[in-house]
């Protein structure tokens, strides 16, 4: 699977000197583009990323899972993802980190390990994505797009205890 | 939206921090975040070039176009009024096909091409048009095909059967997919009565 992105390079360099286009050319103007692109988006992720580390290390996200863990728990959600689950929308790295956490402190195939598995899987980061995404092109409105692509996380949250339950049972 | 979002994260950290006594951490995370910040345009920089670089040739060289007609049957619904042949239909389709074989860096930059490209055929530029609200929505979702980063994180910590997930992982991000793209397309039908 590793050799997916040079493969794909491959082809598209292949497919280009069959159709006799000036490859190397076209690519220098490519990256070219690239970087605009870049300086276009750098400005959404720094804005990010310092919001997200403040959040991280207030203690916000450990002092709301304090408060959501119980009901948690009574709907039957394993009260370990709770910080993960919290995170995900807002920053991958940091949800990988709780996630192995997970899988340190109950295993990779326990309950809550599987649960934060599917939940790893089946989500992204959407606040990331959404600003990234928007900022390049200059949006301001985004109108409902973050209300459907939240909606979407709170599907994927439910929807990986309920196939937990139903491929692994318990 | 994004205004009120960020103001949020930040002040509530601030209070938070200022709350627990964790203002020192605050301080520190406020310093170290401009270090992680760059280290991450970056990565950003050299992964964007790069597929840059080879999306034009694959666009200039037909490759795209082939791609996009192959993804059509799929796509053109939920994009309607898109041009099939158009350079906006392509690259979304280069970024679905990224994005599904679990190459997230590499359908970062197909996307943002999407974005820019949604953007010269939207007619008001401050607001997001129909086709970039179920663009941005698919890419929050998961579409991955095989979550190789997952799998091999989860052998690395002990897991007997790390792909034995997969099917779960499948039902889960389609179903918020669908979710999704369900509010996605009733949102976009609203403003067109209103």
């Amino acid at each position: 699977m590793k050799l997916v992105p040079v493969i794909l390079a491959a082809v598209v360099v292949v497919f280009g000197l069959i159709k006799r286009a000036p490859v190397f050319e076209l690519f220098a103007e490519g990256v070219r583009e690239g970087a605009k692109t870049v300086v276009q988006i750098a400005p959404t992720v720094m804005g990010l990323v310092f919001a997200v580390s403040l959040l991280r290390s207030s203690g916000a996200v450990d002092k709301i899972c304090e408060l959501i863990s119980p009901a948690a728990k009574a709907l039957g959600f394993p009260a370990e993802i709770v910080p993960m689950a919290l995170l995900r929308p807002f920053s991958g790295s940091g949800a990988t980190a709780l996630l192995v956490q997970v899988f340190e402190e109950n295993g990779a195939d326990s309950f809550a390990g599987r649960v934060a598995s599917v939940l790893a899987g089946s989500s992204e980061t959407t606040f990331y994505a959404t600003a990234m995404y928007f900022g390049s092109a200059g949006v301001k409105r985004i109108r409902h797009t973050l209300a459907a692509a939240l909606a979407a996380d709170f599907t994927a949250l439910v929807m990986s205890i309920v196939t937990v339950r139903l491929f692994f049972g318990a | 939206m994004l205004n009120y979002i960020w103001s949020a994260m930040l002040l509530g950290s601030v209070i938070c921090a200022l709350t627990l006594g964790k203002g020192e951490a605050l301080a520190l995370a406020m310093v170290d975040s401009t270090g992680d910040a760059i280290e991450l345009i970056l990565t950003l920089t050299g992964a964007v070039c790069l597929w840059s670089g080879l999306m034009k040739i694959a666009q200039e060289s037909g490759l795209t176009r082939f791609l996009a007609r192959f993804l059509a049957p799929v796509l053109h619904p939920l994009f309607p009024k898109l041009d099939r042949n158009g350079e906006a239909f392509s690259s979304i389709s280069m970024n679905i096909t990224a994005n599904l074989l679990g190459l997230g860096n590499t359908a970062t930059p197909f996307g943002l091409k999407a974005m820019s490209q949604l953007r010269e055929l939207s007619r008001d530029k401050d607001t997001a048009s129909d086709e970039m609200v179920i663009f941005v929505v698919m890419n929050t979702a998961s579409l991955q095909l095989v979550p190789t980063m997952l799998g091999s994180l989860r052998q690395s910590y002990g897991s007997a059967e790390p792909f034995a997930v997969v099917p779960a992982v499948w039902l889960s991000s389609a179903t918020a997919l669908a979710v999704a793209l369900i509010i996605a397309v009733l949102g976009n039908k609203r403003r067109k009565r209103l």
